[in-house]
């Protein structure tokens, strides 16, 4: 079969779906309202940085913030394609969209390295 | 009204319409999945923000509490709440959507859509509950 | 209940106009009248002239698939009623060329119908001596519902990523190729599969579901549809590892 590259960015897309779907919203709600607000507590600079200490908790954050980029990429470069019509900018819109996903997993992956 | 009508070699022109750029607007279905699709906006924001995050974890303290205090303004409030109400879109369209592309079968019989649907959200409440839990416990 | 109801229905009678003209009539309105019955009216009692499809008037043929207010449906499941007070807009079925007044040009959607290989695909056939093939209930079950298509072409007029890209494949189609790919009898999945995963495939859908939520039979295409981009994206993580390749 001709190799296509399509249904593995389909799989990253439902990953990052599904690891959005089921992880941002308790993640965006303690971070962008329920601490701001003063709702809760914020857990500390120790403690957070504590938590990261563990290979699998930089793992996971690693997953959380590259997979859906992903899932992004793959369905807002199908939105422009088919929302706005943009067939004859399709190479550029792709090179964007899974440019910035790829650039972001990058910066992910070495800030969670360089953690000490 | 009447206009030269145009012969192809064996029949009369067929009339073609066109897809108005405006065709996502021309009916509630269309529209809410555009705003479907439109939730991956702000997945990707949140994203940045959480590597935002973690950047400003990595240089140290002073800059993490800077960070935490640029989160504490009206605009970020806003913004955050916004792109949460976006994400809970998100989570729920996606869920309800599961049980089409995941078909289990057990012993021979399909599972009905609900359960498959019920576990999605009961994984969904007990990872929630459990990152909650680790992150809050300081 | 009136006692009559509009009808604004699309003309296009292209050996004297280059594009498509609205006409009003005024129907009577019977509760159990449906969309087809007041067409039938009109064409038999106030203009002859008005062409459109129509067959079984009982929702199995998938002859009379018109746009009715917007959306595709059957009309001769359609009733006057649900639509009051009119005036009720009947336009040929979206996404299609118009070939004279409500009638549409089917060949497209006909000749990706054959693309999929609707048929039992073996790579031995079994002689009639060994007898007929054997299929429990549970393995009927496995495509009974992709089976129930009746070809009426709603899923197309619904689905917007064909009107935007007309060489998509298209719900129907997808569908009959998952009907042989969940058919027990059938060895042919590798094949159809590959013909799915070309560029005008699977892959062009974007789930929006309208397909599904139109069509009369409940064979949710949508569903077939991603079951195969689950199935395509598993294969192809298969043909990564050294021994998985053909």
């Amino acid at each position: 079969m001709k190799r296509s590259i399509t249904p593995f960015l389909w799989l990253l897309f439902s990953a990052g779906g599904t690891v959005a779907a089921l992880l941002f919203p308790v993640h965006l709600f303690l971070t962008g309202v329920a601490i701001p607000l003063g709702w809760l507590e914020a857990p500390g600079y120790p403690s957070v940085h504590g938590l990261l200490r563990h290979p699998l908790a930089r793992l996971y954050v690693f997953v959380l913030i590259a997979l859906p980029l992903f899932h992004w990429a793959h369905r807002f470069r199908y939105t422009l394609y088919d929302g706005l019509q943009l067939k004859h900018l399709t190479e550029l819109i792709a090179t964007l969209c899974y440019g910035t996903a790829l650039v972001g997993t990058a910066m992910a992956a070495r800030a969670l390295w360089n953690i000490p | 009204m009447s206009a030269e009508s145009h012969y192809t070699p064996y029949h009369p022109r067929w009339y073609r319409r066109r897809v108005s750029v405006w065709w996502w607007l021309q009916n509630r279905a269309y529209a809410g999945f555009v705003l479907r699709e439109l939730t991956s906006v702000f997945v990707a924001l949140f994203a940045g923000v959480s590597l935002w995050q973690l950047r400003a974890l990595a240089e140290g303290p002073e800059a993490y509490a800077r960070f935490l205090a640029r989160l504490g303004t009206p605009l970020f409030v806003i913004l955050n709440t916004v792109a949460f109400l976006f994400i809970l879109f998100h989570s729920i369209t996606w869920f309800n959507l599961a049980p089409t592309a995941m078909v289990v079968r057990l012993r021979g019989k399909r599972l009905p859509d609900w359960v498959v649907v019920g576990m999605n959200y009961s994984a969904w409440l007990v990872l929630s509950g459990v990152v909650a839990f680790i992150l809050l416990r300081g | 209940m009136p006692p009559t109801v509009a009808l604004t229905v699309t003309r296009y009678r292209p050996e004297r106009e280059s594009a498509p003209t609205m006409q009003t009539y005024e129907v009577p309105f019977r509760k159990d009248w449906v969309v087809l019955d007041a067409l039938n009216y009109i064409k038999d009692r106030l203009d002859g002239t008005l062409s459109f499809r129509w067959s079984c008037r009982m929702g199995v043929c998938g002859s009379c698939g018109m746009m009715v207010n917007g959306s595709p449906k059957l009309t001769c499941a359609a009733f006057l009623s649900d639509s009051l007070p009119g005036p009720i807009r009947v336009e040929p079925l979206n996404y299609f060329p118009v070939v004279r007044d409500l009638v549409v040009e089917i060949t497209d959607f006909m000749r990706k119908l054959k693309k999929v290989k609707p048929w039992i695909i073996r790579e031995d056939e079994r002689p009639l001596a060994e007898g007929e093939y054997r299929q429990t209930p549970d393995e009927l079950d496995r495509y009974k519902q992709f089976s129930m298509c009746i070809n009426c072409m709603l899923c197309y007029s619904a689905c917007p990523i064909y009107g935007l890209e007309p060489s998509f494949i298209g719900p129907a189609a997808i569908a009959l190729a998952q009907r042989y790919n969940m058919d027990s009898r059938d060895e042919g999945g590798r094949e159809r599969l590959e013909i799915l995963s070309e560029h005008d495939g699977i892959w062009q859908c974007t789930f929006v579901g309208e397909c599904t939520k139109v069509c009369p039979k409940n064979v949710d295409p949508a569903g077939a549809i991603q079951q195969l981009k689950l199935t395509g994206a598993i294969h192809w993580l298969k043909t990564l590892l050294p021994w998985g390749r053909g």
